[in-house]
């Protein structure tokens, strides 16, 4: 008889605590006399729980958790490769972790350091002039992105005119959300029949409204855009900034620079690329690097070397968009990717690219024999799948996720890109051995040999995870959304 | 150096099934032009050892681990329980994602059901996200919640919200609407606001305790911000919220802050915690992940992500936000936090703050040269005006081991005498005295 999984509210009780504070070391008195007028709260209902049971009970929920340290990880756009152990150790040292954001340049030399240095890294990686470390994540890099191409637009009397935001119709849902944030209409345009831009489309939805294009490379389906440079020199030509979702930046590193692609600016997600951990969504780091033009317009403060060599903030910049965080941005997440860029060197970083297109196609081609592969060509980081060949024994995609979690693995990202009926997106990542891809492939194979055999086993799936197949619907009915106190 | 773990025979392995000769191929459709011929010149590789002889050297060139800290300003030096650190960084919570599959990612998911619930009863709200980016991300988000649901543009800021809060809100909002009231007293001024303010407000936001430290009369806000039909919005400390009367409790309809002071590091100002409580009624607004509880099919409790038909990747441009992950490791150190310190230690932790900062501004103020800048009622944090100039007050920091607090002029010339003091439950009595040793020695040099 196992005992049940209860929440922390509906553990201990009145009489438990965790641990103990030191005594009041100073003159105490009476809380009336200090905060004369305040009101203070007369309850607060929180959990009760001893500090072993508070162990156990978070000890018990890691254990429910698939994650990268446990096992594949194929969740396509998403890059969950192995995440170095030594950063951990490096990102907690003392001198970073106590290191307080309004300190003064003086007291945060090392802090500083580390920061120019990861921007000075990833310019040279993608090719950029100047990078921002600000933005929080990928999403926040995008409207960072997108304020830069703006406040340039405004500096040369074309704000107003230029409203407008073009985007294919494979991109993430993040762009055209960012790109309303930023105040401006999208306009999305059909991606060709290979999944690729359509240029003729692109020309048609380009003039003098257009502020900027979007375009994720290599695509959503995981293709290099084979016409990139002519979408560069079409934008540049009416006028248009061209931004680059960094997303699928591990299909590059090291052997393609965005920005000798013709992009003024991308972002970059370092919790992809650069391996910092997903941390079960965030936090992650969405670094914007930037072409000289753009170069004024970057959030303050920008950190400067100075000639003794000491990095001091400039808050000096008249052009700037303004901040876009509380303090320096995900400071410790950018700790880990300068240690993991460090560890790699030139040639390992080349070799990151290297190996992820290789895993990706081996993959492809093994698995394009049992499901159907929509776009035919050599894939770059990460492909597509469709599950419609499954449709006719009444089995979808989403079945084929959840029965991949029964053989130990994650399920792909599964119905984006939009593009793609029954979509499962698939991105292995260098760190994957040959035998990890090998099962994963046996895996996909016996799946959809089971569609044809045994349907109703994959509509139960998955059958050996903490729990099966939830409500999701029930769930957004009536939300409950917070426990309820016993 | 790399991660990969190829062999060469297993390589031709692959390249056969995927039926080329060399890796190049596979690159046909890359421009040959744009191709490196050479990889990017970084710095590098360097094995363990010698990474942790560099940055350990960087590390070392802060002052942060030798000197004592009274800084706050939004990021605070609290207690971190040992086993928050023990917990949180175990792999099976550092290298999921989040939960798109939730029949394999219970734990992160119970995990933010239980953030999502304390953080709802904190704040006196019906509901709370999953957590936003930072403090300041998540008061934009207030704000612009608050104009799609009134409909209005203007957003005022009543009295000393932290100045980069207002910065941030004034890089997604246009400057020109966003409407700022300060007063000379450190506390917002009812009367300037109610004159300031117009039937084109969709919010007005307070910070609780503001930017000085000083706690806000929240329930004659609440009420204005009403009266003019506008949202009330209180950016508050969640430490704060453990003592004094939740705002969700006195009609703020929207409760959002910055909770690093709950189990996460200073770190330099990141990672942080961003986290947004609201009224029931706003719920479908809301941005940002939201966990609800279910049942599976055998009728056995879990938690799935929720309402996403709020969220970008379903609603792209008419999404309520572009956010599109939380702050998941930050908001689990806050959870573990929160659950050890639990319903007595967190009260604990508020009210150490109150007696040590109270003793410490007393002993402040005893110093000749030295005053409090303001004279309302505060929390864990005052400002005190220094006989000179408030970074010389930092700079003789150094000597005693103690970094005094931060120097307010950095933010306006006018603040430069100004020094903002924050003293946690961390500071003994003997750090204290140090601390006051500083300030003497400053003033002394006049």
């Amino acid at each position: 008889m196992i005992m049940p999984r209860r929440l922390l509210i509906e553990q201990g009780g009145a009489g438990h605590r965790g641990p103990a504070l030191p005594a009041c070391d100073v003159p105490k008195r009476p809380l009336a006399e200090l905060l004369p007028g305040v009101a203070l709260r007369a309850e607060l209902v929180f959990p009760q729980v001893s500090e072993p049971e508070v162990v156990r009970h978070f000890t018990e929920l890691s254990t429910l958790n698939h994650h990268v340290d446990r096992g594949f990880y194929p969740l396509g756009s998403c890059t969950m490769k192995h995440n170095p152990k030594i950063d951990e150790e490096l990102a907690g040292l003392a001198g970073f972790a106590k290191a307080h954001p309004l300190a003064g340049d003086d007291a945060t030399q090392g802090c500083l350091r580390a920061m120019v240095e990861v921007q000075r890294l990833l310019a040279d990686i993608t090719g950029f002039a100047a990078v921002t470390t600000q933005p929080a994540a990928g999403a926040h890099g995008e409207m960072t992105g997108l304020l830069l191409i703006r406040a340039y637009h405004r500096s040369r009397g074309e704000g107003e005119q230029r409203r407008r935001v073009i985007v294919p119709d494979s991109a993430h849902g993040t762009n055209p959300a960012s790109a309303s944030l930023a105040g401006y209409e999208t306009v999305v345009i059909p991606s060709g029949a290979d999944a690729t831009v359509d240029l003729e489309a692109l020309a048609k939805a380009l003039d003098d409204r257009a502020a900027a294009v979007m375009l994720t490379v290599p695509n959503t389906v995981g293709l290099f855009e084979p016409r990139v440079l002519e979408v560069a020199r079409l934008a540049h030509a009416a006028g248009a900034q061209c931004y680059m979702d960094g997303a699928n930046l591990n299909a590059l590193v090291g052997r393609v620079r965005p920005g000798d692609l013709g992009f003024d600016v991308m972002h970059i997600n370092v919790h992809k690329t650069f391996s910092t951990p997903h941390g079960g969504g965030g936090p992650g780091a969405g670094p914007v690097a930037v072409a000289k033009h753009l170069e004024p317009f970057l959030p303050v403060p920008v950190a400067v070397v100075q000639q003794d060599g000491r990095v001091r903030l400039d808050w000096d910049r008249p052009r700037s968009i303004g901040r876009v965080h509380s303090f320096n941005g995900n400071f410790s997440v950018l700790l880990r990717a300068l240690a993991y860029m460090l560890t790699l060197g030139p040639e390992g970083l080349a070799e990151v690219s290297r190996v992820a297109i290789l895993n990706a196609n081996y993959l492809m081609r093994r698995l394009a024999k049992s499901y159907d592969l929509p776009n035919p060509q050599h894939c770059m980081h990460e492909f597509v799948l469709s599950g419609r060949g499954l449709r006719r024994y009444g089995v979808k995609t989403l079945d084929v996720a959840k029965r991949l979690l029964d053989f130990g693995v994650h399920a792909p990202t599964v119905y984006f890109p939009l593009i793609v009926e029954e979509a499962l997106m698939i991105e292995p990542t260098e760190t994957e051995t040959f035998d990890r891809l090998e099962h994963f492939a046996s895996a996909m194979e016996r799946i959809a040999a089971e569609a044809a055999e045994d349907a109703e086993l994959l509509h139960q799936a998955p059958h050996t995870t903490p729990v099966g197949r939830l409500d999701e619907a029930r769930a957004s009915r009536e939300p409950r959304l917070r426990w309820s106190v016993p | 150096m790399s991660f990969v773990g190829l062999t060469p025979d297993e390589e031709r392995r692959m390249l056969a099934e995927i039926g080329v000769a060399r890796f190049d191929e596979l690159l046909a459709a890359v421009p040959k032009d744009v191709l490196l011929d050479h990889p990017p010149r970084i710095p590098g590789p360097l094995s363990e050892i010698e990474l942790r002889r560099l940055l350990g050297k960087w590390s070392r060139e802060n002052h942060a681990a030798e000197q004592v800290s009274f800084q706050g300003g939004g990021i605070y030096d609290h207690w971190i329980p040992a086993a928050v650190d023990a917990l949180a960084s175990r792999s099976e919570f550092v290298t999921a994602y989040t939960p798109y599959q939730p029949e394999v990612a219970q734990g992160t998911l119970t995990a933010i059901f239980e953030f999502q619930s304390m953080m709802a009863e904190l704040t006196g709200c019906d509901v709370a996200n999953a957590s936003m980016y930072d403090g300041a991300t998540a008061t934009v988000e207030a704000a612009l919640l608050a104009r799609r649901q009134t409909g209005r543009k203007r957003v005022v800021v009543a009295g000393m919200v932290h100045p980069h809060t207002v910065a941030v809100l004034r890089t997604y909002l246009d400057a020109a609407e966003v409407t700022v009231v300060e007063d000379s007293s450190g506390l917002a001024a009812v009367a300037d606001l109610r004159a300031a303010a117009g039937p084109d407000t969709a919010c007005m936001i307070y910070q609780q305790p503001n930017f000085f430290g000083l706690l806000e009369d929240s329930v004659a806000l609440h009420a204005l911000a009403h009266d003019m039909g506008a949202l009330a919005v209180a950016v508050c400390d969640p430490i704060a919220l453990a003592l004094i009367e939740p705002p969700g409790r006195t009609g703020a309809d929207l409760v959002v802050g910055e909770a690093q002071c709950l189990g996460n590091p200073m770190s330099f100002g990141g990672p942080l915690l961003g986290y947004f409580a609201a009224k029931q009624a706003l719920l479908r607004g809301l941005p940002g992940r939201l966990v609800a509880e279910t049942v599976d099919r055998q009728g056995r409790r879990g938690f799935v992500l929720t309402l996403q038909t709020r969220e970008q990747h379903i609603r792209r441009e008419k999404a309520t936000s572009n956010i599109c992950t939380n702050q998941g490791l930050m908001a689990l150190r806050a959870t573990i936090h929160m659950g050890l310190l639990g319903r007595l230690g967190l009260r604990e932790v508020a009210e150490l703050c109150v007696q040590k900062s109270h003793h410490a501004a007393r002993f402040a103020a005893a110093i000749p040269g030295y005053a409090l800048g303001f004279e309302a009622p505060f929390f864990r944090e005052f400002v005190l005006r220094c006989p000179v100039e408030a970074r010389r007050v930092v700079e003789a920091g150094t000597e005693f081991g103690v970094s005094p607090g931060i120097n307010l002029g950095r933010f306006r010339p006018e603040w430069r005498d100004l020094l903002l003091v924050a003293v946690t439950e961390l500071r003994n009595a003997d750090e204290i005295d140090r601390w006051a040793r500083t300030l003497q020695k400053a003033g002394g040099a006049r």
